[in-house]
């Protein structure tokens, strides 16, 4: 047999059947539901006389409505209320496992499905929500689907595919002080674009990757939809085996074993062609952050705003300038002169305990800016919550003038109450800079968590490496 | 999902070209939990002079006489007439679910948007697409003609006028094929439920933690 990717005994292990123009039907392991994409798929099941193929492949848990203060009151909003509600009626229903939002196992989707092994390594996990790739950190395929498909996941455990074309970013080095899996994704999208990764599988690899643990492989391969890539893949390591090790849904014993000999054998074969190569030196990545309205319009911290002028393109020039009339901005302003007014430090994409690790270590007996109104530290679980609780991290924040949440999708999309104000800046460790997209009118600039407490105590953006005691 | 064979329907005419999915079904109605019940908010910012929230009751609202929906002789229309590029904007598949409810089985247009065209296919709505001066003569004979008729032959490919003037129209082998016996997606993926069972049984030996 010739030498394949990762991404190709991935697709070969599900294919259950493929049509002679290449549209297969590929089986899925693990489908993750939430409250917003799901509910006409269910109604679709009830009105058609469906049942789910297999329940146990199903796991639920709402995150995009819940709101992150006080649960006690419940959820405030008559109609977010409902769509939660809505999902409880319907895993109770069908008898699809739910995490309730007051089950200390709720969370973000894509930081639970991990935490719990229900992610595991060989699996096709999907989710009707594009940031399923998350899942992809883990040496499986994992992507983000419609509600028309969560409904033929739900009555089939299939999809209906067609294959795509395989790229390989190979990162080398060891990464700069302050540089973190979130910049190493900024400089990704930077260099290749956000319709980079269209029509690919990404896998990263490279001494870079294989460094990062766990919590970075997910920051990374959560953003490569913001590349365009439907998926992005980690071969699997002895950090990814580490990690899965004794989580509630992982196998145990002798199942174990076995599972651990198959996941080994997840890495892409010496001499695997992929359809395109990227590749970056680790050293070169620096702490990153975004200025415009996507997220491939980023520099590192210690440049400035660019200059449209500078821009030989008319189409990306006009683009740059409405991206920075909506945001406020002057060219050739240098990035660590921006204010802000709100720092958001939460989302699937960095609110797992590293990454509020890192922001204490940052935040640490510092106290915000008094020009920054709020700063919300939003865990990506209540698992993650408790841990962070263990080693006194919401001490730190408290102290800090931070506020400490409870877990949930919360202002990466502004679906609750928690939101931006029109002209409003945020310091922010999600994965979308879309116009409004924290809020209408607000202007959201991604950053990693080391770089959003650093800004929230200087209140501009700093070089987080100077916090560090060296550039 | 419902079979498209033939259908003999009412004509309402859309004299509007770029018609997007915002306008067909506007954003406040997606935090609705139903794939159902989006007919009495069908082009709700055209239809109504005040603002729709979800979960009102449309019955008292007051109506713009003017808009063509909402005169008399459209009442139970199923073939909505239209200009280019119709269901441009966003994803949604609420579009597609508000024209169903609201009784719309076929859409003619000179062009669509292309998800809008998938989503209808996977919702057993028809969007035909046609010359620009036939659907222009349509929208004549139909001003022209009160309780105006046409009839969709989707197994012959043909649109007839009450005139019999025949119009043919062109439709994807395979959509045509899911659409003449009611079979979405999940249908048909449902045929080959031998196949989904054998590799199930396949996999418990191959990797059965995946099963657990
Ligand atoms: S945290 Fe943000 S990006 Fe992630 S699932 Fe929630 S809304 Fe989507």
């Amino acid at each position: 047999m010739s030498a394949q990717t990762l991404y190709d005994k991935l697709w070969q292990s599900h294919v259950v059947h493929t049509e002679p123009d290449g549209t297969t039907l590929l089986y899925i392991d693990r489908h993750l539901l939430h409250e917003v994409t799901s509910p006409q798929a269910f109604e679709g099941l009830r009105l058609a006389g469906r049942k789910p193929w297999r329940l146990s492949a199903n796991l639920a848990v709402a995150d995009h409505n819940v709101p992150t203060t006080d649960r006690s009151h419940g959820i405030a909003d008559p109609i977010s209320r409902l769509q939660v509600e809505t999902l409880d009626d319907n895993c109770a229903g069908f008898g699809i496992t739910e995490f309730k939002m007051d089950d200390v196992r709720q969370g973000i989707v894509h930081v639970i499905g991990p935490e719990q092994g229900a992610t595991l390594p060989g699996m096709t996990v999907v989710c009707g929500d594009s940031h399923t790739s998350t899942h992809g950190a883990f040496g499986a395929l994992a992507h983000g689907i419609g509600t028309s498909e969560v409904e033929h996941v739900l009555a089939t455990q299939c999809l209906l595919q067609k294959k795509s074309k395989a790229m390989l970013v190979r990162v080398e080095g060891t990464l700069g002080k302050g540089a973190t899996a979130k910049d190493i994704a900024l400089a990704v999208i930077g260099k290749i674009g956000t319709a980079g990764g269209t029509g690919y599988a990404i896998e990263f690899a490279g001494s870079a990757i294989r460094s990062l643990s766990m919590e970075g492989r997910m920051t990374l391969c959560n953003m490569a939809i913001e590349a365009g890539a439907r998926a992005g893949m980690v071969a699997v390591d002895d950090t990814t085996i580490n990690y899965v090790k004794g989580r509630p849904f992982a196998p145990k014993g002798d199942l174990w074993d076995k599972a651990v000999a198959n996941w080994r054998t997840l890495v892409s074969d010496e001499g695997a062609h992929f359809d395109a190569v990227v590749e970056l030196d680790a050293a070169a990545i620096k702490p990153s952050v975004t200025w415009g309205t996507s997220p491939e319009m980023v520099v590192t911290v210690d440049d400035k705003v660019p200059d449209p002028a500078q821009e030989p393109d008319p189409v990306k020039r006009s683009g740059m300038e409405r991206a920075l009339a909506y945001m406020g901005l002057q060219a050739n302003t240098p990035i660590t002169q921006i204010a802000v007014d709100k720092v958001f430090i939460g989302s699937c994409t960095n609110s797992r305990i590293e990454d509020l690790r890192g922001a204490a270590k940052i935040a640490k007996g510092k106290h915000k800016a008094a020009n920054v109104k709020q700063v919300m530290v939003v865990p990506g679980s209540g698992l993650v919550k408790q841990q962070a609780e263990a080693e006194g991290l919401d001490k730190i924040f408290i102290a800090a003038g931070f506020e400490w949440r409870d877990p949930g999708c919360s202002m990466c999309l502004a679906m609750n109450a928690d939101r931006l104000e029109p002209g409003e800046r945020c310091a922010s460790t999600s994965n979308r800079n879309f116009e409004g997209r924290q809020g209408a009118g607000g202007r959201t600039h991604l950053v990693s968590p080391e770089m959003a407490a650093a800004a929230a105590i200087a209140g501009h953006f700093v070089d987080v490496r100077e916090l560090m005691g060296e550039v | 999902m419902e079979k498209f064979t033939r259908l003999e329907g009412l004509v309402a005419p859309l004299d509007r070209a770029n018609v997007d999915t915002d306008a067909i079904i506007p954003k406040q109605f997606l935090k609705s939990i139903k794939r159902s019940g989006f007919g009495p908010n069908l082009f709700d910012e055209w239809r109504y002079l005040d603002h729709g929230e979800p979960g009102q009751d449309c019955s008292n609202r007051p109506l713009n006489k003017d808009f063509v929906l909402n005169q008399p002789r459209y009442q139970g229309a199923q073939i909505l007439l239209a200009r280019e590029n119709f269901g441009c904007g966003s994803s949604r598949e609420h579009a597609p679910w508000a024209l169903l409810d609201y009784g719309f089985r076929a859409v003619i247009a000179p062009s669509f948007a292309d998800i809008f065209f998938n989503n209808c296919f996977k919702n057993g709505i028809l969007p035909i697409v046609m010359d620009a001066e036939e659907v222009d003569r349509l929208f004549k004979e139909t001003a022209a003609t009160e309780g105006y008729r046409l009839t969709v032959d989707l197994e012959k490919q043909l649109v007839t006028t009450p005139g019999g003037h025949g119009i043919s129209f062109e439709v994807d082998a395979f959509r045509k094929y899911c659409l003449l016996n009611g079979l979405d997606d999940i249908g048909l993926t449902l045929q080959n439920a031998d196949k989904i069972r054998a590799y199930e049984e396949r996999r418990k030996i191959e990797a059965p933690w995946l099963f657990v």
